[in-house]
């Protein structure tokens, strides 16, 4: 069943959407979208690790975006710059690096454009198998945290007083958007991979009017994404992950016009 | 550490310092089961600070605290929902426990706001929601209740019953109460122990030792030592000669 690129493709991009939809509405509703940028960013470091040590691809990827997301923690306990300016200094050396790096391994050819933008013809059984374990165990430990995290989003000191330990939610939390980022890389692409977890949460927001009701939407939202953006990807020949992007893009558009409509309604 | 008799918390000379200034210092207060300590003081005198302390949102503290109860309902003195947030008052009320339907409609009853439930929690006006915060943290029925500045921006009919409801509280749910609160006829009524902050413990007692301390005075001026003084003559009945009661 899973001989055909495109049903794997198809498996990978749904178990893809799955997790991106919950943790998206925290990037959106926490103001994480430039965190997941550095993250996506500091991916290509890991995948020339992988290639350098022969490592597996994701397992490379969710370390280095781990140990990205420590060395900002210290950064912002030892300095006084602003988070963004953090974020975009790791962001950017680690993109750098991980060019220059890409530049001395002269002995591998490297597909650039499928490693910025994704590509579905990478897709392996393998990596099918580490999208659907690693996604059950994301959202499973997304699912153990979400009390104490929704509630430190809505107000860090009300969870903190009422002994739901918001810090160690927030850590999990980081470590789970490392792992995602390092499911998705081969199919969105380490560019386009913020666009998945914010675009169908951002289209989400703007139809709900309840945290469960935008979670579920987004998941809807990034499923519809993935199936109209691969089938369009295989019609006209483009890269998985800018197709996947420009489906939920539309998507996003029509849910303006929907709020348009219920605002004509009540007047 | 032994728990002495009823004390849910302690705090034992305890202090905060920001950026090397002390925001309060030399704290030393106990709130036990059922009943109400209250903290008075000018802006920036602590209040909020020493609250915060006690709940154990402060982490490099001064001293110490010791915390007794895991079922704190707090009430934060300013709180603001972001807009991307979309969360309606239904689901503000299961913020931090699971709580029964009919338990969250009798919380929103009691604080005059179940007309509300399905309303986003952006849309609301200061006082209503004031009033669901107060909601949120009576409905877990908690040990030990921390409001600050529970009724800002609610109207005065409203007020007087909010504090009615709050004492109310403490006598059924036999829970203890730290209040923070600026008006001195509330302090009065319902107030069991009163800590007069000023970046440091300035007096503490019962209401009346308050109202009679000099330091008070200096701080707050004569006329709000009258209105406790006031109070004291404001009885619902008078002794009669032989030592008989007679209600007004």
């Amino acid at each position: 069943m899973f001989d055909d690129f495109f049903i794997r493709a198809l498996v990978a991009g749904l178990g893809i959407a799955l997790v991106t939809g919950p943790l998206g509405c925290f990037v959106v509703w926490r103001r994480l979208s430039y965190f997941g940028d550095t993250l996506a960013h500091s991916a290509l470091l890991g995948v020339t690790m992988a290639y350098t040590l022969e490592l597996n691809i994701a397992l490379s990827v969710f370390i280095i975006s781990s140990l990205i997301a420590l060395i900002l923690i210290q950064l912002q306990k030892k300095t006084n710059l602003p988070g963004d300016a953090l974020l975009g200094l790791l962001a950017h050396s680690s993109l750098a690096v991980g060019l220059v790096v890409i530049g001395f391994l002269t002995f591998i050819r490297f597909d650039i454009m499928g490693l910025l933008f994704g590509d579905i013809l990478a897709v392996t059984t393998d990596d099918l198998l580490i999208i659907w374990t690693g996604g059950a165990v994301i959202l499973l430990l997304l699912k153990l945290i979400w009390k104490p995290l929704f509630a430190s989003t809505v107000n860090y000191e009300l969870a903190e007083a009422e002994g739901l330990n918001p810090d160690r939610a927030k850590a999990i939390f980081t470590i789970l958007m490392a792992a995602v980022i390092a499911i998705s890389i081969k199919m969105v692409g380490l560019l386009l991979i913020t666009g998945m977890l914010i675009i169908p949460a951002a289209m989400a927001r703007n139809i709900s009017d309840s945290p469960i009701k935008m979670v579920i939407y987004s998941i809807i939202g990034g499923l519809l994404s993935v199936v109209l953006g691969l089938f369009s990807s295989l019609e006209f020949n483009t890269s998985s992950g800018p197709s996947i992007i420009m489906a939920s893009l539309i998507l996003f558009i029509l849910s303006l016009l929907n709020i348009k409509q219920s605002i004509k309604l009540k007047n | 550490m032994s728990r002495e008799n009823n004390i849910l918390v302690k705090l034992n000379n305890a202090g905060f310092k920001q950026n090397g200034k002390w925001l309060v210092e030399g704290v030393t207060l106990a709130v036990e089961k059922g009943k109400i300590v209250t903290l008075i003081g000018p802006n920036g005198s602590g209040k909020s600070t020493t609250a915060k302390i006690a709940l154990g949102i402060y982490k490099n503290i001064e001293g110490s605290v010791e915390k007794y109860t895991n079922k704190v309902g707090y009430v934060p003195q300013k709180i603001s929902i972001d807009w991307t947030l979309p969360i309606r008052v239904r689901d503000f009320m299961l913020l931090t426990e699971n709580i029964k339907e009919e338990k969250i409609d009798e919380a929103l009853s009691l604080t005059g706001v179940i007309h509300l439930k399905n309303k986003s929690l952006g849309n609301l006006s200061g006082g209503e929601f004031q009033r669901v915060l107060i909601a949120r943290a009576i409905c877990k029925k908690p040990e030990l209740l921390v409001l600050d500045e529970p009724v800002q921006g609610v109207d005065y009919t409203g007020e007087i019953a909010l504090y009615e409801l709050i004492k109310k509280i403490s006598d059924s749910l036999h829970c203890g109460i730290l209040l923070i609160s600026h008006d001195l006829h509330t302090v009065m009524t319902a107030t069991d122990h009163v800590v007069c902050l000023n970046g440091h413990v300035c007096c503490s007692g019962s209401p009346m030792d308050v109202a009679r301390n000099n330091e008070y005075k200096t701080l707050f001026g004569e006329q709000a030592s009258q209105i406790l003084s006031v109070y004291e003559h404001k009885h619902d009945h008078v002794h009669l000669d032989e030592g008989e009661i007679k209600k007004n």
